[in-house]
């Protein structure tokens, strides 16, 4: 079996000379992934760290401070930067899937540890006498944990997705949206309500506006402060990551030309006395790199053309016999438009098969309202009307799977003429 | 049928030396160049029937030697050869004034029969420029009222094209089509000069929107 690829992701424990390094686990976080991270450094079940930090924070308050000072000093578990570079291009461009990402996030735990810690923490309250003090500060650490589990979210989106500039905006809210701003206000909110309780425990409610509005002032003139400085910081880490990018692009040829043209050429050099074989891993070598340099679309079969050059890939890996393909018009494969593809390609298998040709031609002329494909070869020929009954490929797998999608199929061949196999989708005018 | 004389313009002195081996003894090889400064010195020196020309060159690229040596070697023919698929690439040496295009990895008798036609002052499509012509060309039938001559391919021009982005020969599509060669040269010949001549604002747009193919 091979190794699951998440866990070639980051686990510090798969390298056996690294130390171990304890690191916060946002993926399952349920605050701020402080507890995950620690119970898989120490090797605890993760209910058991989590209720020890509820029990210290009951008890006294220091589980947290404990967990406040863990949330600010452990590093946020990196996603990226430690995979192979064919991996993590092939990530890129789409052509694996990237690590996980949770989207929908359970809050039922988190609601439920904090009724509970709400509940024991107004019991003691109401025990001891000290509620003078206690609401505001339990409302003081709820909005400092929502704004800095904000900062780890956006953090984790820079991450995953590592297109486009960075801004200002998109370093403190990502691309999170609503949820993002709302964790954002509330935070703030929660923040001067605590300020203005602390005031209004002291003194009468005048007062406690007073403070309430200088606590948003002093916020207001923070920002005002910072944001040149957040600003310049943004720019700085716009420029690091667009530097990263073009390094991780050197990566990604350095990569490719070592999978492909040095494999290649290897196994040229070792099949140097067959010139067929030579031939035809040359001209796989050359579809492979063409469609590396010039294909856009990254090689991915979406589009009516790709898909035909990925047939013609298939036929001359697997014959020998190249195929030229031109494609007029490129539209994306639909439904409609697959039938006509496989039928190309049995054609062309054919062709490559019986024909003896040295090449196939396959033509593919695609308008708004019909996709055509010629699939020519000049070989041996035959005779279409006698062809056995048990011939399956070509009634089957051609004229009757035209047919059943609306289609039509036209063979013209003749003994010592070659043949040719004309294709024609007509598309409805849904698409 | 007497020698042409060829001159190969290349900047890989391994592909030069094959298309010569290829070539043999069918033509006469009078110079081959690496850039476009050698290129034009070297038509311009030896005045060939023929230039293969590469689309890349150091320098400048394949036009440009087309279009330095304008009206210095009035009898020079040039053939595109090229590995590069670039639309934009192709038909801008089409349009420098290239008489065709063929790719790298065509045979040697295909190669010695594209420099006998050009020699002729005939135009040579591989399949892959008839596709690219279509492509520039789509959907100009439709709006065929509103364009001029030299902005749309005539019903019988198209199916010319076709037939050669199908792998057809000149003589395969002039029996298909029920017309002589002569007249499918004639088709072949009107085609280049459209796609030379035309002042079509969508072959430009659509060159730059297919910048690779």
């Amino acid at each position: 079996m091979t190794t699951p690829l998440t866990d070639a992701r980051s686990d510090p424990r798969s390298d056996p000379g690294a130390p171990r390094k304890a690191y916060r686990d946002p993926d399952e976080a349920v605050l701020g992934g402080v507890a995950a991270g620690l119970a898989e450094h120490l090797g605890l079940p993760v209910l058991w760290v989590r209720v020890g930090f509820m029990v210290l924070a009951v008890m006294g308050g220091s589980g947290v401070m404990f967990y406040a000072g863990l949330w600010m000093v452990l590093p946020s578990r990196r996603h990226f930067d430690d995979q192979a570079p064919g991996l993590a291009a092939a990530e890129r461009q789409g052509k694996r899937r990237r690590g996980r990402i949770r989207r929908l996030v359970d809050f039922g735990p988190l609601v439920a540890i904090g009724a509970i810690a709400l509940g024991i923490a107004g019991i003691l309250a109401l025990v001891t006498g000290q509620g003078g003090i206690f609401w505001p500060l339990v409302l003081g650490i709820a909005g400092v944990a929502l704004l800095w589990r904000q900062a780890d979210e956006a953090q984790r989106e820079r991450w995953l997705d590592s297109t486009g500039r960075i801004n200002v905006v998109r370093a403190v809210v990502g691309t999170g949206g609503a949820a993002a701003y709302l964790r954002l206000l509330m935070g703030v909110i929660l923040l001067v309500v605590a300020i203005m309780l602390i005031s209004l425990g002291s003194g009468d409610w005048a007062a406690a506006r007073a403070v309430g509005l200088a606590a948003v002032l002093c916020l207001l003139g923070l920002g005002f402060i910072v944001g040149p400085w957040l600003f310049r910081l943004s720019s700085d880490l716009s420029e690091e990551r667009a530097e990263r990018i073009r390094s991780q692009e050197r990566a990604d040829v350095a990569a490719h030309l070592h999978d492909s043209v040095l494999q290649t050429l290897a196994l040229i050099q070792k099949s140097a006395q067959d010139p067929a074989t030579v031939a035809r891993l040359a001209r796989a070598q050359e579809r492979d790199l063409r469609s590396w340099l010039f294909d856009s679309a990254g090689g991915d079969p979406t589009t009516f053309a790709a898909a035909l050059r990925q047939i013609a890939g298939e036929v001359d890996d697997a014959y020998g016999v190249p195929v030229e393909v031109v494609c007029v018009g490129d539209p994306p494969v639909s439904e409609k438009v697959r039938p006509i593809v496989l039928a190309t390609r049995e054609a062309a298998m054919n062709a490559a098969r019986h024909s003896g040709a040295a090449k196939v031609d396959v033509y593919a002329e695609a308008t708004p309202t019909r996709v055509e494909v010629f699939v020519r070869d000049r070989g041996s020929g035959f005779d279409p009307g006698a062809v056995a009954e048990d011939r399956h490929g070509l009634r089957d797998s051609i004229v009757d799977r035209m047919q059943r999608h609306g289609g039509t199929a036209e063979i013209r061949s003749r003994p010592g003429e070659g043949t040719e196999v004309r294709l024609t989708q007509p598309l409805g005018d849904s698409r | 049928m007497t020698r042409h004389t060829v001159v190969i313009v290349d900047d890989h002195a391994m592909f030069r030396a094959g298309v010569r081996a290829e070539l043999g003894d069918a033509v006469e090889v009078l110079a081959e160049a690496a850039d476009v400064d050698e290129a034009v010195a070297a038509v311009v020196a030896r005045q060939p029937e023929v230039v293969l020309l590469d689309v890349h060159l150091p320098g400048g690229g394949g036009a440009d030697v087309i279009r330095r040596t304008h009206g210095k070697a009035p009898d020079t023919k040039f053939l595109a050869l090229s590995v590069s698929d670039a639309a934009e690439d192709v038909i801008g040496t089409i349009r420098a004034g290239a008489r065709g295009y063929v790719t790298k990895t065509i045979t040697g008798a295909e190669l010695v029969d594209a420099i006998d036609r050009v020699a002729a002052g005939d135009a040579v499509f591989s399949p892959r420029l008839a596709g690219f012509v279509l492509d520039a060309f789509a959907g100009t039938i439709e709006v065929a009222a509103v364009d001029e001559d030299l902005d749309r391919l005539t019903e019988r021009e198209r199916e010319v094209m076709r037939l050669i982005a199908r792998g057809y020969s000149y003589k395969e599509v002039a029996a298909e089509l029920f017309i002589s060669i002569k007249t499918v040269e004639t088709h072949m010949g009107s085609v280049l000069r459209k796609l030379q001549l035309s002042s079509r604002h969508e072959l430009t747009r659509w060159a730059s929107e297919r910048r690779l193919l």
